[in-house]
């Protein structure tokens, strides 16, 4: 089988087959996604085999051959534009059905190569799709609040007083501070297990850095939760209802989500 | 035909706004690069071993210094770069390298005992045969 090596030797304005996403055939009957642009704005179509279809799009071998890839992808401009000319095409796709979202840039050089990963993939693809189906991924970000001013920083009001008074007010600030810390730990947890009532799984995800969410208060749950069709509304309205709550904390909630975070199954420690 | 585009099992009711035309690029990147079905294709690039997911990406993606307690350690298992295992194997190494020493020098020391004793055993032959002349 030496069909890859002579395939690499493609010319330039060969097309490249870019795969965002599987699903199961009979779900997703038509053969393309109407007016849905892919990551090179191209149109989108489906792939069958043995019950299973991907959705693909022909892509320019200029940008997404693996040189060109790795070089565009410094460059966060062409990343943004196929970040989310991917998610436009698992979103629509994920409208329609259960889909397993493939990890941005897996690219084939031709059907063929496609075919082979199918053939090779099907029986885990097909269990996950078994897993996922019916079920939609919402996210769920809680922040701390602006701050108490009082908890940042010594206070300049009282600077005069002795060394005693300086530590006590240095001690009381630090207890503040850990008793608003434990508080928003508490809430979060709350927050946390109650929505995990109306999920089957979830998925804790690293907090967002506070240098790149751009906005104030640090995020204390970055969480994946995965809820079933018929349970989406009981969990949107809890996830509604904590948004609304007074102690500081803000509940963000964002989906429905083809189920990324849970296309792997929950490792066993 | 408008049956089978519903598809079977009815679809989520009153679908809010997708996330794919709201949501920010940070949400959007957490997923696209992080999560999703890693399978191989034709095209061969380990998003991890991309640049920019060391610097600013990997500040969205993963905050680095929440990774480990994440459980987000690939390093650690890797045996080029984990310290452990470098530490482990230089253990091992180490160990090896005495034991081959040892029996280097006792190989050496029998052999130059061997070599010095038939010297001396000619010398003393030698002294003998002059004595004997």
């Amino acid at each position: 089988m030496t069909d890859r090596d002579t395939a690499a030797g493609s010319g330039p304005d060969d097309a490249l087959l870019y795969a965002y996403a599987v699903a199961r055939d009979a779900d997703l009957p038509e053969g393309e996604l109407p007016g849905v642009a892919g990551a090179a704005r191209e149109p989108v179509r489906a792939v069958r085999q043995q019950g299973l279809v991907v959705l693909v799009g022909s892509v320019p071998a200029a940008e997404f051959d693996q040189a060109p890839l790795r070089e565009r992808l410094e460059d966060l401009g062409w990343l943004e534009r196929v970040a989310r000319g991917h998610q436009r095409v698992v979103d629509a796709a994920a409208a329609r059905a259960c889909v397993l979202p493939l990890r941005l840039a897996t690219v084939y050089r031709d059907e063929r190569g496609l075919r082979r990963m199918l053939a090779a993939g099907r029986s885990e693809l097909d269990a996950t799709l078994d897993r996922l189906d019916g079920r939609a991924e919402w996210a769920v970000k809680v922040w701390t609040g602006p701050g108490r001013p009082a908890a940042d920083g010594p206070r300049p009001r009282g600077s005069g007083g002795s060394g005693r008074d300086y530590l006590a007010r240095r001690g009381a600030e630090r207890r503040a501070r850990e008793a608003d810390r434990l508080r928003a730990e508490e809430a979060v947890a709350h927050v946390h297990a109650a929505l995990l009532t109306l999920a089957e799984e979830a998925r804790l995800h690293p907090p967002r850095d506070a240098r790149l969410s751009g906005r104030p208060g640090r995020n204390l749950l970055n969480a994946a939760y995965l809820v079933r069709r018929e349970r989406t509304r009981a969990f949107r309205s809890a996830a509604g209802a904590f948004a609304d709550r007074r102690d500081g904390l803000r509940v963000e909630l964002s989906g429905p989500w083809a189920p990324y975070s849970f296309v792997a199954p929950r490792e066993t420690p | 035909m408008d049956d089978a585009l519903t598809g079977p099992a009815g679809r989520l009711p009153a679908p809010p706004p997708p996330p794919g035309a709201s949501a920010n690029l940070a949400d959007i990147l957490e997923r696209v690069l992080d999560k999703g079905v890693v399978i191989a294709g034709d095209i061969r690039i380990n998003l991890l071993d991309i640049e920019l997911l060391t610097v600013k990406l990997r500040l969205v993606v993963v905050s680095v210094d929440k990774a480990k307690e994440m459980g987000i350690d690939w390093w650690e298992h890797d045996p080029a770069l984990s310290p452990g295992t470098r530490r482990r194997d230089l253990g091992a190494e180490n160990e090896r390298l005495k034991a081959r020493i040892a029996a280097l020098e006792s190989q050496e020391t029998q052999g130059s005992q061997e070599t010095r004793g038939s010297q001396e055993t000619r010398q003393i032959r030698a002294a003998q045969e002059t004595q004997e002349e």
